[in-house]
């Protein structure tokens, strides 16, 4: 995400921080480059307006001028003001589980609503809450279906009812949770545009009769100018809670991340990272930050891996890297948890300096791994175990197996050997650095 | 009140409030100063023009006042709309918008984009459009991937009366697309419209799978998909471009279907992609019924652009 952002903000920061001192017109062109950039990046012209001025002001102040390194503190002012733009305050509330709350997903239409209905409900579900997903798309043409399908795949159950009537609707669905014990409606709502009053007003009512806990206005991260628009409108006749960005696994530019909450001043909760179900995650507005700004985003990536390993299987693995037994079998075992930590090209970004020209040009092929993953599994178990017995004909059968070339088979067992003489180096580096020097 | 006079008045309304907003910033400062220039740039970027398109069109209206010496508020209007139509328009004629005239039997069109942008229900316009004059039009549900996305064209195709082609959710589009095109040779169908599914740009594996569907209908009706759209969301921003950019690198794109122009975006990222791909603007959506199409005018999308 950003990353042409990331880029030309990232060309501009190298000029400014090439220099030992910054006079007030260097500065100046400085923040005119920034203000381009920003405008390119579709964020909104009276936010980018705001933001430039702020920066400005403090990038002409004291500090920065006395600093040796001036180049460094407007990049650092930038990164403040870039958080303060997206952050917010207000902490979101938590549902109590014993009573039922109730969710509403409001937002244009193309935005992503159903399937991030469908992703909040996994979410939920993960947190012990029992969802109930309410259709309440009564207009586009197998909306209904689509959620009924989605809730299939999930294993949440999905409240319909054929009325043309949300309220109806909403109030049979909130009965239909009491009597079956769900904690927690996910109400899917058609989408809207703004200025149409008669669907506005239809959102209204069911806001009436519902009293949702939370309404999250759903918005699309590729979203122009006009972003600022439609949220202020929904902003404003409804009692939106927070924002979900969708889409953000594209090449989205930030415009609607970074104008949206600071026009109305409700917090970006979740954005959506993926078609699969699972790729929803919370917004940290530091991280994405820190992302814009080319500097990685390693928390994230330290989460997505905590959440894909057990403590007790690391622990597992250690122990048979420290043993050398590690084997073609726990290869493929890591491959598959690596890959459940999500697309490869997406991990990659959250490396810092990940945005390099280098890395942006690699292509992360995921079929490469699906190659390994085949060829793996076209082994047989002890050949997993004990690779050094697969001679030229199993060689040969496996490669036949698998779909792949001989040279394929040959390339992975020969990467395999590499990667275990690594391992043996790092086992006796690690024995060294703690000869070395004791009381580490 | 009939189309053409709501457009009128929506039109009138536009001129009125711009070259009146340049009335006043000319009676308050005296000229065409930076002020006026720099209200034209906040409207532009507003449009979601985009900084680069937005100053070319800036550099070409000063060139033009300062040749012509202008100081009156209402030339500096046409001028603009001027400038940006002149973006805007092919430089071939032939083409009309949507409206071709077919060649062989049948036509194939598929429409291709971003998720969420519309191209299931711009497929239930066009298919009605045709169907009006005549055609017979098949369509084909290629979008395997999105939950119930067969479903919501088959209940278009009921309500505008053309034949489809399902598939099972998880399908191939390829085969779908392949089965579909033979029957329609075999039955004599004048048009297949193809739904895919919504896919980012940046995914290569997805725009792999749109390379190899149109592989694939170029098997069975040899030179098709004769038409390739690109459907893209007005509110869209400079990301849109970026798409562009992507599909054309896999697909021959014939031209872009700008939809949801009934809110207050202004769709302005299509004046980018025109310039710098040389991908015309087709169609305008502007409702959800499937009515709702109309064939590009690059003076009236100019004009909205002014419009409050």
């Amino acid at each position: 995400m950003f990353e042409s952002l990331t880029e030309k903000l990232g060309s501009i920061f190298s000029n400014l921080k090439s220099r030992g001192k910054l006079s007030e017109k260097e500065i100046k062109k400085g923040m005119r480059q920034i203000k381009l950039a920003l405008l390119e990046a579709d964020v909104n012209y009276r936010v980018v307006k705001n933001f430039i001025k702020s920066v400005q002001e403090k990038a002409l102040g004291q500090e920065v001028q006395d600093s040796l390194t001036p180049g460094q503190q407007i990049i650092k002012i930038v990164n403040n003001e870039l958080i303060n733009l997206m952050a917010s305050k207000k902490k979101p509330q938590t549902l109590p589980p014993n009573k039922t709350s109730k969710l509403m997903l409001v937002g244009l239409q193309g935005s992503g609503k159903t399937t991030t209905c469908a992703k909040l409900a996994i979410k939920y579900k993960r947190d012990n809450y029992s969802p109930l997903l309410v259709a309440a798309d009564i207009y586009r043409p197998a909306a209904i279906d689509q959620l009924k399908t989605l809730g299939k795949s999930i294993d949440v159950p999905v409240y319909s009812k054929d009325t043309k009537k949300v309220k109806k609707i909403a109030k049979g669905a909130v009965k239909f949770a009491q009597d079956n014990d769900h904690n927690l409606l996910l109400f899917d709502t058609a989408g809207r545009l703004h200025i149409d009053e008669k669907m506005m007003q239809e959102l209204k009512v069911m806001e009436k009769v519902l009293e949702p806990d939370e309404i999250f206005y759903v918005a699309d991260a590729m979203t122009g100018q006009d972003a600022v628009n439609s949220a202020q409108e929904f902003d404003s006749q409804l009692n939106i809670s927070g924002i979900i960005l969708t889409k953000m696994d594209g090449d989205a530019r930030g415009g609607a991340a970074l104008s949206i909450k600071s026009v109305t001043n409700k917090p970006i909760r979740y954005i959506g990272v993926g078609e699969k179900l699972n790729q929803l995650e919370k917004f940290h507005a530091d991280r994405i930050a820190s992302r814009i700004l080319g500097m990685g985003d390693v928390l994230s990536l330290i989460e997505k891996a905590e959440s894909a390993y057990e403590q007790e299987e690391a622990k597992k693995l250690e122990e048979k890297i420290r043993k050398n037994s590690f084997s073609l079998e726990d290869f493929l075992d890591q491959l598959q948890k690596i890959r459940k930590m999500g697309p490869l090209d997406q991990l990659v970004k959250m490396l810092p300096g990940a945005q390099s020209k280098l890395l942006q040009k690699t292509d992360f092929d995921e079929s490469e791994m699906n190659h390994i993953e085949a060829i793996i599994r076209s082994m047989t178990k002890e050949e997993r175990l004990k690779p050094k017995i697969i001679n030229g004909s199993r060689r040969q059968r496996i490669a036949r197996g698998s779909g792949t070339s001989l040279q394929q088979v040959n390339r992975l067992l020969k990467q395999f050997n590499q990667m275990k003489s690594m391992m043996k180096k790092f086992k006796n580096q690690k024995h060294k650095l703690g000869g070395n020097l004791p009381g580490f | 009140m009939s189309i053409l006079d709501k457009l009128k008045k929506k039109l009138a309304k536009t001129h009125n409030s711009f070259v009146k907003r340049i009335a006043e910033v000319i009676r308050l400062r005296g000229k065409v100063d930076e002020e006026l220039i720099e209200e034209i740039e906040d409207v532009l970027i507003q449009a979601d023009l985009g900084v680069n398109i937005t100053a070319k069109i800036i550099n070409n209206l000063e060139e033009k006042i300062r040749i012509k010496k202008i100081k009156n508020s209402d030339k500096i209007y046409s001028i603009l709309e001027e400038i940006i139509i002149d973006i805007l328009e092919e430089e071939y004629e032939g083409t009309s918008g949507i409206d071709y005239s077919p060649a062989v039997k049948p036509h194939v069109i598929m429409f291709v984009g971003v998720n969420g942008t519309g191209k299931t229900t711009t497929i239930a316009k066009v298919a009605n459009r045709y169907l009006d004059r005549g055609d017979r039009v098949l369509l084909v549900a290629a979008d395997t991937f999105r939950a119930a996305a067969h479903k919501q064209l088959d209940i278009w195709a009921k309500d505008v009366g053309a034949d489809i082609i399902g598939s099972k959710h998880g399908a191939d589009p390829a085969s779908v697309v392949y089965n579909a095109l033979t029957s329609a040779k075999a039955k004599n169908y004048d048009v297949v419209l193809i739904d895919t599914a919504g896919r980012l740009h940046t995914k290569v594996n997805l725009m792999k799978e749109l390379e190899k569907i149109n592989r694939t209908a170029d098997k069975v009706v040899k030179n098709s998909p004769h038409e390739t759209y690109l459907v893209i969301d007005a509110t869209t921003g400079q990301n849109g471009v970026q798409q562009a950019k992507n599909f054309i690198q896999s697909l021959p794109i014939s031209g872009v279907i700008l939809t949801k122009l009934d809110g207050t975006a202004k769709g302005g990222v299509a004046i980018g992609i025109k310039d710098k791909l040389d991908i015309p603007v087709k169609a305008i959506c502007t409702g959800e019924k499937v009515e709702d199409i109309r064939q590009f005018d690059a003076a009236n999308f100019v004009r909205a652009i002014f419009e409050d």
